[in-house]
């Protein structure tokens, strides 16, 4: 199940690269997007996939899952969505003021000052 | 057990809480918020005696023992640093109070402050490295609002990248500390560092702890991962640079400190060389920049960058010198970043202009500015009697203690490069004839001087009372010199 997951893991990263190192905004908010599920899948593999009871007391079962790596990436699942959303509102606002979601055009330059 | 130091967590966030409830009277929100910062001073001012005083100070949420429940700490290191913090939030607030304007209030500049000092302080409390990821994301998200804030072009342009930079960097933090619980089964920083020592730091740990360089060094401008600072920072006004260059980028130096004088110390033979290394080319490529450049905006931005190099080839050289060394540094690095870029806010508010070319003469108008630019162009060089010269002097000794001579000779030669940099600005701004646009122009620096008199005084006591700082500052250096000490404290084995 691991070598799986770390699988899943890394088509997710290179589909990010890949989505990340285009012209357009909304390709690589969807890249940061992908990124971040990557790394949370990530958390939850590297946590070991174990087969396990609940982890509560008192339930005397013999093995718990290891509760802590969900905690984590659910913290970290709500942090990028904030700023999935806030990147999308961002270029939307960006894009009536500039006029463009072409990154080239983005560059420094004194056109859009 | 000490409640007091959740104080500089709970103040700003209670108070950026209630500021956005007033989002229509701009005057209260002022009041309310320089009451807390003053609060934040205070309560940061006693933690650094009650930890002088007592030890190092824990405290335990919901009284979790750790290494299970989530665990506040303050060593010296943190809390002269918390301490700073809180003192830049309070003149920064002063100086935005008769520089930002009324658009940016409206849309709560004030309480992204205060989150921004939130998550800064959380950072540098926390004793939980998942919980550094946390206070990161907090203190991002209040800088986005921050640099994008007023949205002009230019900003939201740079805020973009800005933006994309720390996503990637966050998704990276997340996987280093994946990685890292997957290894060690834990996330307690004390408790890391024991079960390290216990088996050894392994080339996965190393690569580990490679893998969060690169996420600090993307957020500390590390070279080579500085590359979006100057873009990015040029952006937004005066304060919010003031507020970022003093200190986003410190965080980023204190969690490298933290983590490699903590948990990764065990082969500095590879991971204190590279960074030594970086630190080296970090200092190399911020004088070029800082030499480089007429506006004044950017030569102050690129000196950040050096500074970065010089705190963190402290840190690599891991000599008791010259940790003490970057302890001092850090600290006037904070106050006195502040101070250059008030100082740069009024040169514009006076000139509409941030280009070096465009105006010179101005200290037959404006002679007490130009003085103040004048000692903090000399304390930013770390020329004596000022603040910047025992952090560097001591970072030297310790460089030439490791046997770096090649970069400690850097650093001696970047303090050259850096004094030229700013005495450019004085050269060609002040000196010279006045240009008569700038004379009619007349811009005024009401309110917008007494900000910069607080830190170019903190700077000029911090040189002076140096004997009177060192008690404090071999504190600071102890605990990260000795990492049983922080453990015992946390563990209390």
């Amino acid at each position: 199940m691991e070598v799986l997951m770390s699988i899943v893991v890394g088509i997710l990263f290179s589909a990010a690269v890949y989505l990340m190192l285009s012209k357009s905004l909304l390709r690589i908010i969807i890249g940061t997007g992908l990124l971040s599920h990557g790394a949370h899948l990530l958390i939850l593999t590297m946590g070991g996939l174990k087969q396990g009871a609940a982890p509560l007391l008192g339930e005397h079962a013999q093995s718990y899952v290891d509760p802590l790596p969900q905690a984590l990436i659910l913290t970290a699942i709500v942090i990028s969505f904030g700023v999935t959303s806030f990147f999308l509102v961002l270029a939307y606002r960006s894009y009536q003021e500039l006029g463009t979601d072409d990154m080239d055009q983005l560059r420094g330059n004194d056109q859009y000052e | 057990m000490s409640n007091l130091i959740i104080l500089p967590i709970v103040i700003p966030l209670l108070t950026g809480i209630i500021l956005i409830f007033f989002n229509k009277n701009i005057k209260i929100q002022k009041w309310l918020s320089l009451i807390a910062s003053l609060a934040g001073v205070v309560v940061a001012g006693s933690i650094v005696q009650t930890v002088h005083i007592n030890g190092i100070q824990t405290l335990e949420i919901g009284n979790w023992k750790p290494p299970y429940g989530i665990v506040f700490v303050a060593d010296m290191y943190s809390s002269l640093l918390v301490l700073t913090t809180s003192i830049i939030a309070f003149t920064s607030l002063l100086f935005a109070f008769s520089s930002i304007s009324a658009e940016r209030e409206k849309y709560y500049f004030y309480s992204g402050v205060q989150f921004l000092i939130l998550g800064v302080s959380g950072a540098f409390l926390t004793g939980d490295i998942f919980n550094l990821f946390v206070f990161f994301e907090v203190m991002l998200m209040s800088s986005y609002l921050l640099i994008v804030l007023g949205s002009t072009k230019i900003q939201l342009r740079e805020s973009i990248k800005y933006i994309l930079v720390n996503v990637i960097s966050s998704a990276l933090f997340v996987i280093a500390v994946a990685y890292l619980y997957a290894v060690t089964g834990t996330l307690n920083m004390a408790d890391l560092s024991v079960r390290i020592a216990e088996m050894g730091q392994s080339g996965l740990l190393t690569v580990i702890s490679i893998l969060f360089l690169i996420v600090f060094g993307l957020k500390g401008a590390l070279f080579p991962l500085y590359f979006w600072l100057p873009g990015s920072y040029q952006a937004p006004p005066s304060v919010v640079t003031a507020l970022f260059g003093a200190l986003l980028t410190k965080v980023g130096i204190y969690s490298i400190t933290r983590v490699y004088t903590l948990i990764f110390y065990h082969d500095p033979s590879f991971t204190h060389q590279i960074l030594a290394w970086l630190s080296a080319l970090t200092i190399i490529f911020g004088v070029i920049g800082a030499i480089a450049y007429w506006d004044i905006k950017k030569i102050v931005i690129y000196n950040i960058i050096t500074a970065v190099g010089v705190i963190l080839f402290g840190i690599a050289a891991n000599t008791p010198e010259a940790v003490e060394g970057s302890v001092y540094y850090l600290v006037h690095d904070m106050i006195i970043k502040g101070a250059l870029f008030f100082l740069v806010g009024a040169i514009i508010a006076v000139t509409g202009t941030s280009n070096l070319r465009k105006f010179s003469g101005l200290i037959a108008s404006h002679p007490f500015l130009g003085w103040m630019f004048f000692i903090a162009a000399l304390s930013l060089a770390g020329i004596p009697p000022f603040s910047g010269f025992v952090g560097k002097l001591k970072i030297v000794q310790g460089g030439f203690e490791a046997g770096e001579y090649t970069i400690a000779f850097i650093v001696l030669l970047s303090s050259l490069l850096v004094l030229y940099s700013v005495m450019k600005i004085f050269i060609n701004g002040f000196w010279g004839e006045p240009k008569e646009e700038i004379i009619t122009r007349k811009g005024s620096t009401k309110g917008l001087l007494l900000p910069i008199v607080i830190l170019i005084t903190l700077t000029v006591a911090y040189g002076f009372g140096v004997e009177w700082l060192s008690p404090y500052i071999s504190q600071a250096a102890d605990t990260l010199l000795d990492p049983t000490l922080y453990i015992q404290a946390v563990l209390k084995e």
